[in-house]
């Protein structure tokens, strides 16, 4: 490394893209795994298509993977890639117009054949005609050199060429000095049953790095200091993974067994995978004919007295939508997780947004309320799986707990929670009468605090009732189209949910209680709000975020916190629904901050569109 | 499945307070009044039978026996039973169902039940007609039949229940007949008997919207014409004795058992081919009487079993889960 110049950075964002087929996701996890464990900090944004296999070369196929890392915390994949690698001209022509002036560009030159570049609409050689001049631009034949480093071997050439990824993975290693060993242990272990395939991949991972170290294209290699983190023992998680974990505590606490039903979609179906592997903590995982016997068969675990869940995705709720007002009619404890994506209808299914909060509020058919929570963060999910858990069972209720694609295929290191100091939940099922019940069980008796009714396991002797979707009467349960019963019922399971709001923590407010502008947040944008508050704050704005974990009922700080600033805005990725609730709940003129792109938001356009709007406020 | 032998239960312990409120005459009473004699006598506790019913007149069975009981939404009874099932299988649990809640907006909640073998007991009253939303018809009317949504006659092929059931691999199918109290009695124990999903079916009487729809086979006169009562491993006769059916490869056709001896009728086995079942399923008027009884019974692997037999399998072989485990088993790191 003697040649190069050692730069040293505070964060860096590097992109990795390709064809879908070209093992993307897996380098750019890989590289993730790697910084997380030299102490860098880290958020991901994997970016890949719907199609399956779409079409080798196309822009519909290209398959990306965004990683920042950090000496600092970071809390965003990043706005725009420092680095981006370009395995053909596609993954280069769908990138071009995110990357930063002076972004450094490793592109594969052996993929720029004439027809390839056709495809993709580049009339001439980008590599040629000036198109990259304001990038760094590292023309690598990425292609020969692996076949060349696999020389000796039997693979075929396409066995050969499916390498490939690991020359670029071992090559960014070098640029970014960080080490070779993690990957190539998990190599060993992924491979130990095709140890040719492990030490092909290995030999041309070494290449890669060797290639960055040996030639002198390179002007600098970068560093990046571990980060300072809050000391505690870390580890990487996703959102996806969190869920499933949380939701495995949850139950645990709650002293319960675990039933998810679920029917695969997209980007929820990870949670289905994750949960059908512990089943050694009694988890039953039910994957149904469709994603309303998915919701029902959770229903009839959660009468049978287990913690339901459902996980599924907006085209999942809405379906799910009738069966999600039976549960708060007979007032049984579920949980409907939705990781949300692009919509309406089939909409963006591999892409994120938030636009399923109304559906989450109001979705269903007759006065429904529900509690709706929301993490924030990959890490967050699993606290917040927990939440779902006491708040359902607490208090018989429907949860909707709001993911999204962004946070459930993102990672980040996870400091790991102190598992003696989680929560307890234990569930007290009813086991006999009360004194004050006499002869007749009251499935409907509330709890005076927070007005549950009692949860019975069915096999208790002489609690023997019977629950349904028709209106009932308080106490008994029995059936009943009396108008002032109908009323006060309607009334009961409101104020059931509104009670809840006694018994959450303030949403967090990061920065001055009083100020110019709140940012209002919820979600998985916590990241990008987070981070662009910061940048705001020190170049002297007075702005501050608050973010939104309890979306119904909401914390009661937060109107409190509204009403101490100039300008309220919501910022979300959808059309304005949290500002639609916050204006109709307060009457306070928030204004909207929204993207519907699919993408999370950048750092970057939340500043100037919060300064634009701050400087514009101070001309008027 | 717990069983006691001496509860002491009665009828008596199995009826609610609430009002039964189907309209007089209907052929549900004969069907609740049946359970509530069965239910006493499986030697299994009161507190651990569950009744499950979807939407329809039938749905409100749950209300009026005094079990645990769940009144759900329309046609997903089978999707609710099953959750509760494989999280429960100490229960005894039941389905009350419907042609219009099964067979429309419940077919494939029915047939996926039926599929994976959940042990539960589904009783389904085919009434062939929409009860409750007041006279419209069902998928099991037959064409040409004038209701409120087809005054011309409906022009919709009609499907038969069994067969739907046997298609979807259904290992215990049933038929019987309200009117016939005993022979109801009858197949509702061995529904409780069998081992996976016991589907049967009830011809009932809709006096309302559909009254009759199966004299030609429950009147006196006509009883023995049309009605084959089934009986394992004795041949299939009917008419007194008289008649009989015999099997031509997989037709089967109407003998005088005269003409042909008696050892050339076709012997009913429960555990028989499912296309001979098959075949059974579908005979009816005006070429063949109908049959009832248990018309296939055989075993396959029960899906609540199944699941729950993986469950222990992992935990005898890794251990019950521990949470530090789970969080800290990975790939972790320190932060000083
Ligand atoms: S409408 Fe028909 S099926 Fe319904 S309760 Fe009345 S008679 Fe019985």
């Amino acid at each position: 490394m003697s040649v190069a110049n050692i730069e040293e950075l505070d964060t860096v964002t590097v992109r990795f893209a390709g064809d879908s087929g070209d093992g993307m996701q897996l380098t750019g996890t890989q590289f993730t795994y790697t910084s997380a464990l030299v102490g860098n900090d880290l958020a991901t944004l994997p970016d890949y298509p719907a199609e399956i296999r779409a079409p080798a070369g196309t822009l519909a196929g290209v398959s990306g993977f965004q990683v920042q890392f950090g000496s600092q915390q970071v809390f965003t994949p990043g706005d725009k890639p420092d680095a981006l690698v370009a395995m053909n001209p596609a993954a280069l022509k769908a990138n071009l117009n995110v990357l930063e002036r002076g972004a450094m560009l490793f592109i594969n030159t052996d993929a720029f054949e004439k027809r390839a570049m056709a495809k993709v609409g580049f009339d001439t050689n980008p590599l040629e005609d000036g198109t990259l001049s304001s990038y760094r631009v590292y023309e690598v034949p990425i292609t020969t050199i692996t076949r060349r480093a696999l020389e000796d071997t039997n693979l075929t050439t396409r066995e050969k060429d499916r390498s490939k990824n690991f020359f670029a993975l071992g090559l960014m290693y070098w640029v970014f000095g960080r080490p070779i060993e993690h990957t190539i242990e998990w190599l060993d272990q992924k491979f130990a049953k095709k140890p040719e395939i492990a030490e092909a991949n290995k030999a041309v991972l070494k290449a890669g790095y060797h290639y960055g170290e040996t030639t002198e294209t390179f002007g600098h290699t970068f560093k990046v200091k571990s980060a300072q983190l809050k000391p505690g023992t870390y580890r990487q998680v996703t959102g996806n993974e969190a869920v499933a974990w949380g939701f495995i505590a949850g139950a645990k606490l709650a002293g319960g067994e675990l039933f998810l039903g679920s029917y695969p979609i997209t980007p929820a179906s990870p949670i289905l995978h994750e949960l059908s592997k512990h089943k050694n903590f009694g988890v039953r995982t039910f994957q149904a004919e469709d994603e309303i016997a998915a919701v029902c068969a959770a229903i009839g675990a959660a009468f049978g007295g287990s913690i339901a869940l459902t996980t599924t995705s907006g085209p999942g709720v809405a379906l799910k939508a009738e069966a999600i007002g039976l549960a708060g009619i007979v007032e049984l404890p579920l949980i409907i997780a939705n990781i949300q994506r692009g919509g309406p209808s089939t909409g963006l299914p591999t892409k994120t947004e938030q636009s399923d909060l109304l559906q989450a509020m109001f979705g269903r058919n007759g006065e429904s309320p529900m509690p709706v929570i929301a993490p924030a963060t990959p890490g967050d999910c699993f606290g917040m799986a927990i939440e779902a858990v006491r708040i359902a069972t607490k208090y018989m209720t429907p949860v909707m707990f709001m993911s999204d694609g962004y946070i459930a295929n993102g990672a980040e290191p996870w400091k790991l929670p102190d598992v003696a100091s989680l929560p307890d939940l234990t569930v007290n099922f009813k086991v006999a009468k009360s004194e004050a019940e006499g002869d007749t069980f009251l499935p409907y008796l509330r709890d005076p605090k927070t007005l549950a009714r009692p949860w019975v396991r069915p096999g208790t002797p002489g609690l023997e009732h019977r629950v349904g979707g028709l209106e009932k009467s308080d106490g008994t349960g029995n059936v009943s189209y009396v108008p002032e019963n109908h009323q006060k019922m309607t009334e009961l399971r409101q104020a059931k949910v509104d009670r809840i709001a006694d018994d959450i923590p303030d949403a967090e407010v990061f920065g001055d209680e009083t100020g110019d502008l709140l940012l209002i947040g919820w979600g998985g944008t916590y990241g990008a709000l987070h981070a662009a508050t910061m940048h705001l704050q020190k170049r002297g704005r007075k702005v501050s975020h608050m973010h939104m974990r309890h979306i119904h009922p909401m914390a009661k700080n937060v109107e409190g916190v509204m009403r101490g600033f100039k300008h309220v805005v919501a910022a979300e990725l959808n059309m304005g629904q949290l500002k639609f609730m916050l204006r109709s709940k307060f009457l306070i003129d928030v204004q909207g901050l929204n993207k519907v792109q699919g993408q999370p938001f950048k750092v970057g356009e939340i500043v100037e569109r919060v300064e634009r709007y701050l400087d514009a406020g101070a001309q008027s | 499945m717990s069983t006691t032998p001496d509860l002491k239960l009665t009828k008596k312990d199995f009826q609610t307070d609430q009002d039964v409120r189907w309209c007089p005459g209907c052929g549900d009473y004969a069907i609740l009044a049946q359970f509530q004699k069965v239910f006493p006598t499986l030697g299994i506790p009161k507190e651990n039978f569950v009744v499950i019913s979807g939407i329809g007149c039938a749905a409100r069975f749950p209300y009026y026996m005094n079990t645990y009981g769940f009144h759900t939404i329309h046609g997903r009874a089978p999707a609710i039973a099953s959750g509760l099932k494989v999280m429960r299988p100490d229960l005894s649990v039941w389905v009350i169902t419907g042609d219009g809640d099964s067979l429309s907006i419940g077919g494939n909640h029915l047939i996926h039940m039926l599929r994976r073998n959940v042990n539960l007991k589904v009783v389904l009253f085919n009434n062939q007609i929409y009860g409750l939303t007041k006279g419209q018809y069902s998928p099991t009317s037959e064409v040409g039949k004038r209701t409120k949504s087809s005054p011309f006659g409906s022009v919709d092929e009609p499907f038969k229940p069994l067969s739907v059931a046997l298609g979807a691999e259904a290992a215990f199918v049933a038929r019987t007949v309200d009117r016939e109290q005993k022979h109801l009695g009858a197949m509702l124990n061995r529904a409780a008997q069998h081992d996976g999903t016991a589907f049967v079916e009830v011809y009932q009487n809709c006096n309302i919207f559909n009254d009759g729809a199966f004299l030609h086979m429950t009147e006196k006169d006509k009883k023995a014409q049309w009605q084959l009562v089934l009986t394992d491993g004795e041949p299939l006769l009917f008419a007194n004795g008289e008649k009989g059916i015999v099997f031509e490869g997989f037709e089967p056709k109407v003998v005088n058992v005269a003409d042909v001896g008696i050892d050339a009728i076709h012997v009913h086995q429960e555990d028989g081919p499912i296309a001979y079942h098959y075949a059974l399923a579908r005979m009816r008027d005006p070429e063949f009487p109908t049959a009832i009884g248990v018309l296939r019974c055989t075993h396959r692997a029960v899906y609540d079993d199944a699941v729950n037999a993986q469950v222990q399998h992992t935990i005898d072989t890794k251990g019950e889960g521990s949470l530090q485990d789970l969080l800290y088993g990975g790939d972790t790191w320190e932060v000083a």
